[in-house]
């Protein structure tokens, strides 16, 4: 039956129109329209990918700012610490030094007062003993100055050289 | 959107009832001898060598086509309207000495000396030759018209995406893109996979796109059903397209598939050869009458309505016929939607089958 043979003309145009159709539209039209849907869906793919890093950037660098500022209080707290240790150890230095020192003053002042005193001491010890001396020969002179006495004195020495 | 679809739904009532007229007029002639449906519903169906547009007076209106044959002495060309609207063979058009006949939109060279055409029982002409027919018919004018319109949506809408540096679609291209998206993502990437589908979408995009358009004209009764799509020599040309591309992309895979197919055993293999090589022809086979079938069986069954009005002679059946034949449309405006997309869809797949890679077994 003629309908379905298929006729060699129609068969003929068929093909060269289709052929034709395919070539222009895939140069024309299909390339550029899938060229750029597949463009825009990957700027829309590499956009939210952006985004997504973009937010996680956001987030570590939030993170990133909480332990800054943790960091800095730590060190804050601990150089408050530290100034307060070196303060009361200062504070204790000080203290240690100028007790020692003041110790030290008091040791050579007694020190200086006792020498002050030896020398007093000995410079009494032999104006003692000089004036006693002074004192003794002006007795001595005293006593001596008659005969009676002086031979009263030999007289008594000898007493006890006797018993010798 | 909304607004767009009463108006074609209005255009195409209206063109329903314009054709109806048309075929009142054209069919009053025959009147006295009685009304053949299948004589006019073929002829409808079939390709014409002048795009006949309606009967005025009982004067055809109608668009002369060249025809172009290929005799023994070589080409011939002259315009339909040489036949004057005749198709029973009885006026003679002579060119370079050799004489045609137009019989039942069949051009025959008339041997020497004779005058009328002679048939035999089997209806083969016993004093005329055939000669190569390359005419340009209704179907092939139908035809290029579909292409000129694809053009121009296509590459005006491929335009609008060079001029938009956005890539925002816009006007003709907001129309476009979802379909081609669709073919894309529900076609091509399911079908052929990932990695390859780029390769076959020019021509998935095209065959889907040409096959819609060339049913969607067959359906304007004004353009006098053109029924490129329902003509098998279309359908066959286009499936022959889709057979080559799976024949020159298969892979040794495929081969090794249809030859000597892995995991079976050995006489397995051999019984299961002759069936696979049969089935690489059905294929195309399948997709050609699938397509031709479908769109014919469209026409026929609206025309077949139709004909209700003159096989009764009453124009009381008539609101009967409009209302099936209106109703049957609207089914057969999604119908040629899903045959352009079943053909897409198939040939996707047989590319598929050829072009796939591991065993999926």
């Amino acid at each position: 039956m003629d309908l379905i043979t298929p006729g060699l003309g129609l068969v003929f145009w068929s093909i060269i129109t289709f052929f034709i159709l395919l070539v222009i539209l895939r140069k024309f039209a299909w390339k550029p329209i899938l060229g750029a849907v597949d463009e825009r869906e990957n700027g829309i793919k590499n956009a939210l990918e952006a985004a997504d890093k973009a937010r996680m950037e956001m987030e570590n660098l939030k993170a990133d700012n909480e332990r800054i500022l943790n960091e800095a209080r730590a060190e804050r707290e601990g150089m408050l610490k530290e100034a307060r240790e070196i303060k009361t150890k200062m504070v204790s230095d000080a203290k240690e030094e100028a007790q020692e020192q003041a110790t030290k003053m008091i040791t050579q002042a007694q020190e200086a007062i006792e020498n002050e005193k030896r020398s007093a001491m000995a410079e009494l010890k032999n104006h003692v003993a000089s004036l006693s001396i002074d004192i003794a020969e002006k007795v001595v002179r005293e006593e001596l100055s008659n005969k009676d006495k002086q031979l009263e004195l030999v007289e008594s020495m000898l007493g006890d050289a006797k018993l010798n | 959107m909304t607004l767009n679809t009463l108006r074609a739904v209005l255009f195409l009532v209206f063109s329903v009832a314009i054709t109806n007229f048309g075929f009142a007029s054209q069919e009053d002639e025959d009147q006295d001898e009685g009304f053949n449906a299948t004589e006019m519903i073929m002829h409808h169906v079939k390709d014409a060598h002048e795009f006949h547009i309606v009967d005025w007076n009982n004067e055809p209106i109608s668009i002369a086509l060249p025809i172009i044959l290929y005799t023994d002495n070589g080409l011939v060309t002259f315009m339909s309207s040489e036949f004057h609207h005749d198709d029973s063979g009885s006026v003679i058009v002579e060119k370079n000495g050799e004489r045609f006949v137009k019989y039942h939109e069949k051009i025959y060279q008339l041997d020497a000396g004779v005058d009328a055409l002679a048939f035999d029982e089997e209806e083969e002409p016993t004093n005329a030759s055939k000669p190569l027919n390359f005419s340009i018919t209704k179907n092939v004018f139908m035809m290029w018209v579909s292409v000129l319109v694809l053009f121009l949506i296509f590459i005006s809408a491929a335009r609008k995406y060079k001029k938009a540096n956005n890539y925002v679609p816009r006007g003709i291209a907001s129309f476009v893109e979802p379909l081609v998206i669709f073919i894309r993502d529900e076609v091509a990437i399911p079908m052929i996979g990932e990695k390859k589908y780029r390769r076959f979408m020019p021509f998935l995009l095209s065959v889907f796109f040409f096959i819609w358009l060339n049913n969607i004209f067959g359906l304007i009764p004004i353009l006098n059903g053109a029924n490129v799509s329902g003509n098998i020599a279309f359908t066959l040309t286009l499936a022959l397209f889709t057979f080559f591309i799976t024949m020159f992309s298969g892979n040794k895979n495929y081969w090794k598939h249809i030859f000597w197919m892995p995991g079976v055993p050995v006489p397995m293999k051999i019984f299961l050869a002759p069936i696979e090589i049969i089935g690489m022809f059905v294929k195309p086979f399948s997709l050609t009458i699938r397509l031709f079938a479908n769109i014919t069986a469209g026409h026929i069954i609206i025309l077949s309505l139709m004909s209700l009005i003159f096989t009764f002679q009453s124009i009381a059946i008539a609101p009967v016929s409009v209302g099936f034949s209106l109703f049957i449309l609207i089914i057969e405006i999604v119908v040629v939607a899903i045959q352009a997309y079943i053909f897409t869809v198939l040939s996707a797949l047989y590319i598929g089958m050829a072009t796939a890679e591991e065993d999926n077994h």
